[in-house]
């Protein structure tokens, strides 16, 4: 084991260490163990309560939150904010503070705000693991993409991975960035002009608005949903039109002469940037992405949660 | 205690694996129905080399090999040290089998304790017996007891530790005073 996970918080990929993620990853590969056994549960967070606060749509990231969660034998409390006081015009540190008062020790947050995640921490006393705020980031996502990029290749350094999509609304982008290169992976965007931050070479990354000069270049392809919901103008003509030149399609993947792999953080839309018949194809992980998602989160969880009863 | 004291001398260690081996196959015939489980990190050491010895005596056993990390089974997770789990490689049920968890030091149980909870996530066994190398048996903050015992040390003082080293060509064990 190279070294523990010295920090309270996780709020972004962003400040980490590669020997931070590594240490994830190994806890990781224990739980995922204990998963594919007969019996998924362990005790080792039944002394501490975790409140899962959601004040944004989610499936997978809040179904597998609360899984790992009940597999690590922690108690749970769940919030949505269409459900609660938030509608009646209660504040942020207003909400968690009275969630707090009632004895929880950690908080899963997604917000809809960038930067939400950080401002708490500053302001309350539980730890605080960010499910995604905004457009920023969102840690536990790239660490389970990266986690199965290793899984698949034995190891995510030397890889080329290209990230296909809506990069400027996307926290799943940014947190990959951060998180593959800190692995020594290269990373290279794709997409149309519109949809890519103009600065975001500063980061590192390589951009292209070609979908099969990226297809040639990369070892592995992860596809974003274009995120209608975040957007307040229009970035291309018609999804009809952003498909036939950037939806990943079984066509333009005979044409390469090479295998790449294929990722989705989902949720996927089926016929826009992906097709079926990719995304349920021989080369995609998707559905590996979810299932190690549990086995991260539940790694997180675990290395933060000692640190505090 | 200013001295270190040897506990079990290179000669002394070999005997008992070889004693350990001996008792086992006595037992467990042709291990059709049993496992050895190596406790993580150190009962592995001691496992490894019981079954080799085994393998010498008896080539044709059918012993399974699995090894144990109890760390998310705790009972002092979040008390002051941050424990880093080790990987549990167990390839098989452990449904009815006759299980021998194999450590190094008994000492408060403690440890044993998580490691029957962990073995339990494999399956329920039919029995689990315990194999030490070392039983300071005046420690126990639980009530467990072994089945194989290597040697027995009656030290009551908290003041000591039980230090076995595990290099490839010398293995060794020392009662050490906890300033050294």
């Amino acid at each position: 084991m190279t070294t523990q996970l010295p920090i309270k918080h996780l709020l972004g990929i962003k400040g980490l260490e590669a020997s931070h993620i590594q240490t994830i990853f190994e806890t990781a590969d224990n739980f995922k163990s204990l998963l594919n056994g007969p019996v998924k549960k362990t005790p080792a967070l039944r002394d501490i309560t975790i409140a899962n606060l959601f004040f944004e749509n989610s499936t997978r990231t809040r179904v597998s939150f609360e899984l790992a969660e009940k597999r690590l034998g922690a108690d749970i409390v769940n919030f949505s904010s269409s459900s609660s006081s938030v509608k009646k015009g209660e504040t942020l540190i207003d909400t968690v503070n009275n969630i707090l008062s009632m004895k929880v020790d950690m908080v899963v947050m997604r917000h809809p705000a960038p930067g939400a995640c950080v401002f708490l921490s500053k302001y309350i006393d539980a730890q605080i693991v960010n499910a995604g705020d905004g457009t920023h980031e969102h840690p536990t996502q790239a660490l389970l993409d990266a986690f199965s990029i290793r899984e698949k290749f034995g190891d995510v350094a030397g890889k080329k991975i290209v990230i296909i999509g809506d990069i400027l609304h996307s926290r799943v982008a940014l947190s990959n960035i951060y998180c593959l290169q800190l692995l020594g992976a290269e990373v290279m965007v794709c997409g149309p002009a519109t949809l890519i931050p103009k600065n975001i070479h500063h980061l590192g990354v390589s951009v292209t608005h070609t979908l099969q000069d990226a297809l040639k270049w990369c070892d592995v392809a992860n596809v974003l949903r274009i995120q209608l919901e975040r957007q307040d103008e229009r970035h291309f003509p018609s999804l009809k039109e952003y498909s036939s030149l950037y939806g990943l399609t079984l066509e333009r993947l005979k044409g390469l002469d090479k295998e790449i792999c294929i990722m989705h953080p989902g949720p996927i839309n089926r016929g826009v940037e992906i097709s079926s018949d990719v995304a349920d194809g021989e080369h995609s992980i998707i559905l590996q992405q979810v299932e190690n998602g549990v086995a991260v989160r539940m790694a997180v969880l675990f290395l933060l949660g000692q640190q505090r009863l | 205690m200013s001295q270190p004291k040897l506990l079990i001398s290179q000669a002394k260690f070999d005997l008992i694996v070889k004693r350990f081996a001996l008792q086992l196959i006595e037992i467990h015939g042709d291990f059709a129905n049993s496992a050895m489980i190596g406790l993580q990190p150190r009962g592995v050491n001691l496992a490894k080399r019981i079954l080799d010895v085994i393998t010498e005596l008896q080539p044709e056993n059918s012993l399974r090999y699995g090894e144990l990390d109890h760390t998310f089974f705790r009972d002092d997770i979040g008390r002051g040290e941050i424990f880093m789990p080790k990987r549990s490689t167990i390839n098989f049920s452990t449904e009815g089998l006759q299980i021998i968890m194999v450590d190094d030091v008994l000492y408060t149980g403690r440890s044993v304790r998580a490691s029957i909870d962990a073995l339990m996530s494999f399956g329920r066994p039919k029995q689990i017996e315990l194999m030490v190398l070392v039983d300071r048996r005046f420690k126990r903050e639980l009530p467990i007891s072994p089945n194989y015992v290597g040697v027995e040390v009656d030290s009551r003082s908290t003041g000591e530790h039980v230090k076995v080293d595990w290099s490839e060509t010398l293995q060794q064990v020392w009662l050490l005073s906890n300033k050294e």
